[in-house]
């Protein structure tokens, strides 16, 4: 370690931000399941590495075909991928989540881990256990910096991260805040009861929400899969926890707490492995939680429960 | 016949609610129900809608059967209920409360639906980018009716309008549901107010224990002496 240089800060707010912006996509899903029906769905995470495998996939499909233009293989990719995960979001919701509904809220928690594992599992037999990768199809970047010293890296990859991943929350972002079924979403989220009394089928609208998480959540995914170029059945278990964490930090329920709290994540976690040891990483991210949890329960942005009467 | 329950049986969990009710509602008429706490009102109203379902009996709405259909299903039928405690969406703003009641409608009908419903309260149209929580709880009512209205229906099940609220409030309130039935809507009134809910039904039903005691005109009923002893405090 050098010291404390300006471009060595630069650098870690970059890749905390290219961290945070994954993080942040996974922790929607939790977030918007959390504030319909109050369940953590374990098994997101697991959503999210299927994102991941059609993403390589595709780009690897792509590839044999010759399709070498970035956005033509962005687009396909992410188009296929959110197509796929998504009905695997809705279907997961249908057979394991619905059939519960009404039950005690432990019931659907062990069957979001059930589902967890078995879709791991399920992966693993078709797809083998092993690492799975591919050649990087965006590679380069931006160099800033004294020749001679630390030089700042921006990869392009890094950079379209960032721009995917806010066109598509400012998307979700408008969605919820202008549209018809987006409303219906808000006012579900407050009293699902209620918004049933108002003749809206909330069944559908909690399936929405499944859809678009595991829409996000593989946006997620195949931008990883671009990034690292490598997956595994196993990659959705500790990318889900970090994503849950972001949520919870954020405040679980709300969705600019989700994005926040995936930046917030993303940013500690690349500081704590540049000052103090990559080991620590986890550490940091998850005494971050405690920390937040312990000055503010609800979380960064998240508010009390309103007391319904 | 707007609304028809035919012995209706509902439990909420072990207990029977409602044991064996039966009871009409004409079109353009006034109804309404008046008992002491506990004695099934506000089961009777969310018997209709469907949550709880009744276990026994037949509610009809218009001569269609709607016992079994899910509460969805039976909302888009031409009802709408104005819950207790009102149940406002309190981070939905005025008017997306209001978007919200008239869910199933097209832009046009949305905007005409909202503009007379603002002409019934103009409070809510002063206050219609303020986040339902923020309101009063009189303003509060006026938008639960509101969002009532929105889905044009024939009956409107209120459960409890005037709890919780000042006199004049109240006042307000009920000349309102006067101007909805002049409208064409008809109303079924659930209250424990009962005085004034007989002053302005045309008819009423007095429910005890889940069964209804007693049912006549409501002028009759203002006038009746065991309604008096009971409910309108000598």
């Amino acid at each position: 370690m050098s010291g404390f240089s300006l471009l060595e800060f630069i650098q870690q707010i970059i890749n905390g931000l290219t961290l945070g912006s994954i993080y942040a996509l996974i922790a929607i899903g939790y977030t918007m399941v959390y504030g319909i029906i109050g369940m953590i769905n374990f098994a997101h995470g697991e959503i999210y590495m299927i994102g991941a495998y059609v993403g390589l996939l595709v780009i690897t499909a792509l590839g044999l075909f010759g399709v070498g233009n970035i956005s033509a293989i962005l687009l396909v990719t992410l188009a296929i991928s959110i197509l796929v995960t998504g009905s695997y979001g809705w279907t997961v919701e249908r057979l394991a989540y619905r059939p519960l509904r009404g039950s005690p809220r432990l019931v659907p928690l062990i069957s979001a881990i059930g589902v967890s594992i078995f879709l791991q599992n399920y992966v693993q037999l078709g797809q083998g256990a092993r690492d799975v990768s591919m050649q990087p199809v965006l590679t380069g970047g931006w160099r800033f910096g004294p020749a001679d010293g630390f030089q700042v890296y921006l990869s392009y990859m890094q950079v379209l991260i960032a721009v995917v991943t806010v066109a598509f929350m400012t998307g979700l972002t408008l969605f919820i805040a202008r549209s018809r079924m987006g409303r219906a979403c808000r006012a579900c989220s407050e009293d699902r009861a209620m918004a049933n009394l108002l003749g809206i089928d909330t069944d559908r609208v909690i399936a929405l929400t499944f859809v678009l998480g595991a829409t996000l959540a593989a946006v997620a995914g195949v931008l990883v899969s671009m990034y690292y170029g490598l997956v595994n059945p196993f990659i959705g278990f500790i990318a889900g926890l970090k994503a849950f964490t972001a949520a919870v930090l954020g405040g679980i329920g709300s969705i600019p707490g989700a994005m926040l709290g995936g930046v917030v994540l993303g940013l500690a976690e690349s500081f704590a492995s540049a000052y103090l040891q990559t080991e620590y990483k986890d550490v940091v991210a998850f005494a971050l939680l405690i920390l937040v949890l312990l000055v503010r329960p609800t979380g960064l942005l998240g508010r009390p429960d309103v007391e319904k009467v | 016949m707007m609304l028809k329950l035919e012995n209706v049986h509902t439990f909420y969990g072990q207990i029977e609610a409602l044991k064996g009710v039966s009871l009409d509602v004409h079109p353009g008429e006034i109804v309404t129900l008046i008992g002491a706490n506990g004695a099934g009102k506000s089961t009777l109203l969310m018997t209709i809608c469907g949550s709880p379902h009744a276990s026994k009996g037949a509610v009809l709405f218009e001569g269609q059967d709607i016992t079994r259909k899910p509460t969805h299903v039976i909302m888009q039928c031409g009802l709408a209920l104005v819950p207790e405690g009102r149940r406002i969406f309190p981070g939905l703003t005025v008017q997306e409360n209001l978007q919200m009641g008239g869910f199933f409608a097209d832009k046009a009908r949305l905007d005409t639906d909202l503009e007379r419903v603002f002409a019934l309260f103009p409070r809510l149209k002063e206050r219609r980018n303020q986040r339902g929580g923020t309101l009063s709880g009189g303003e509060q009512q006026m938008l639960a009716i509101g969002r009532g209205l929105m889905s044009r229906p024939n009956l409107l099940l209120l459960d409890e309008p005037s709890l919780g609220l000042a006199p004049i409030i109240i006042a307000q309130i009920f000349q309102i549901l006067k101007e909805i039935r002049e409208e064409g809507v008809t109303i079924f009134l659930v209250e424990q107010n009962a005085h004034r809910a007989l002053q302005l039904a045309d008819r009423g039903y007095v429910l005890e224990n889940g069964r209804i005691v007693l049912a006549d005109t409501g002028a009759n009923l203002l006038a009746n002496d065991q309604v008096r002893k009971a409910y309108l405090g000598g």
